[in-house]
């Protein structure tokens, strides 16, 4: 019994000793985790310019202008604070839209403009069919892209 | 508890048990895969491709809930010492890892039509790809020890060690700014997801559930019947040594 | 009615990524119960084998 008793406690204080040493080095590392700033962290945190870095948040309402050759879009990206102006050139993924999540990888210029190589969209936790998005819309329940809104501001703080 | 983790117990029982769990297992999954591919609305964002969601979550939460139950029963096997934990963690482990691949490849397939992208090096989608190389990792070194039970104890060791990813998956996208969307069901405040998908989404998760238990007792039972082998052949060789040993040894004494 | 079984293969234009997901899921699935049955049929069959020679042993666990 006492050596089971032993083995018990000693799977269980190495347990404990690695989950400590996990939350050190993962709080230590907290920022390389990081896979995208918020406009609000582009500007805190003073990233740098002309390096390769990713900015994510909401893609502002009626911020979307796209050339007359239809390849190159301009669009402002807001964690509702703070706001980052985007130009890209390329193809967009079926998500992109006015109102949603967007990652985008590329440099922050020294104008404070936002070059991006490429967009990748980022969709909120909501599910949910056609009609009952329209309903909500038209009974005025509807709170346009909250959650992305709320964890690009909330930050990186584990 | 070791009243029923006896192995001849647990042959008896799980003989028992087994035909009634791959029956709903089927059924559940039949009725699962009409309801995610017949029944369950388009999404008002991605349309038809939210039917990846019916596979892609609940092989997602299966991946995680095996290597849970592979730690477990890891746990048990170190502290209590008894057989049946460690035929139940090495037989658990295989099945984790397909389901832990399928998660994976299932997202890629998602992630490419609706992000842009087939893989991103976000918290979420690296942790769960530790996950995978865990799950290998364990497999590799319980089969490269000559000895079993030195190989099941080693094993037993980084599938304990290996339990810190769990929460890292599960937290990753709060923590973190990930690409992966945070939790819609498993949150406080409740699920974010409209019931008409929620329904079929957890018929799914239970069917995939049944499955993992049906397929552990198969090969639980024979990695039971496997070890009876072996015991059973190292006593025949005993024995036919013996007779071959004797009469030389009569021989012996006799001059 | 063919309309509409086309309509379903083409999922809004996704087919090329739902079918394969759930393609892989089957695939996954399959491999493993095929895997287990066949580790636990064999195993049966050989512990048969070795019983018969050894009768009298038979029910021994």
């Amino acid at each position: 019994m006492t050596r089971k008793r032993l083995r018990l406690y000693a799977v269980l204080s190495g347990l404990a000793a690695l989950g400590v040493a996990t939350a050190l080095v993962l709080s230590a590392f907290n920022d390389s985790l990081v896979f995208f700033y918020s406009p609000t962290e582009l500007k805190t945190k003073s990233a740098p310019f002309e390096r390769q870095l990713r900015i994510g948040g909401l893609v502002a309402e009626h911020s979307v202008a796209r050339s007359d050759d239809g390849r190159t879009t301009d669009f402002t990206v807001t964690d509702g604070t703070n706001t980052v102006r985007v130009t890209y050139t390329g193809a967009l993924p079926d998500l992109f839209r006015e109102g949603q999540g967007v990652v985008a990888e590329g440099v922050l210029r020294r104008d404070g403009t936002f070059r991006a190589s490429s967009v990748l969209a980022k969709h909120d936790e909501r599910y949910m069919p056609p009609e009952v998005a329209a309903a909500l819309k038209k009974s005025g329940h509807w709170q346009e892209g909250a959650a992305t809104a709320g964890a690009a501001a909330k930050g990186a703080a584990p | 508890m070791h009243r029923f983790a006896n192995p001849t117990r647990f042959m008896r029982a799980s003989a028992l048990v087994l035909p009634w769990l791959a029956v709903a297992t089927a059924l559940l999954l039949g009725a699962g895969l009409l309801l995610a591919l017949f029944v369950a609305p388009p999404d008002y964002q991605q349309g038809e491709s939210v039917r990846i969601m019916y596979v892609h979550v609940p092989a997602a939460w299966l991946a995680s809930a095996a290597y849970l139950s592979l730690a477990v029963a890891s746990a048990i096997a170190l502290i209590w010492r008894h057989p049946l934990a460690d035929i139940a963690a090495q037989e658990a482990a295989p099945i984790g890892a397909v389901f832990t691949a399928i998660c994976l490849l299932s997202g890629s397939l998602w992630g490419k039509p609706m992000w842009g992208a087939w893989w991103v090096w976000d918290a979420r989608l690296t942790s769960m790809l530790v996950l995978f190389f865990l799950y290998l990792g364990y497999i590799a070194l319980v089969n490269a020890f000559d000895d079993e039970e030195r190989g099941a104890r080693a094993g037993a060791i980084l599938a304990l060690v290996g339990v810190v990813d769990l929460p890292i998956i599960k937290f990753s996208v709060d923590w973190w700014n990930t690409l992966h969307q945070p939790a819609s069901v498993f949150r406080l405040g409740g699920p974010t997801i409209a019931v008409s998908m929620l329904a079929p989404l957890l018929v799914m998760a239970l069917g995939f559930t049944l499955f993992f238990a049906t397929v552990l007792l198969l090969r639980m039972r024979a990695a039971i019947l496997a070890r009876k082998l072996r015991a059973l052949r190292r006593a025949e060789a005993e024995a036919a040594g013996r007779f071959a040993a004797g009469p030389r040894d009569a021989a012996g004494s006799v001059l | 009615m063919e309309e509409r079984i086309v309509e379903f293969l083409r999922m809004g234009g996704y087919a090329a990524f739902v079918w394969p997901a759930y393609a892989v899921t089957a695939a996954g699935m399959a491999g493993l119960l095929w895997h287990s049955l066949r580790a636990y049929r064999r195993a049966r069959r050989a512990v048969a084998a070795l019983q018969a020679r050894r009768p009298g042993r038979a029910d021994r666990a």
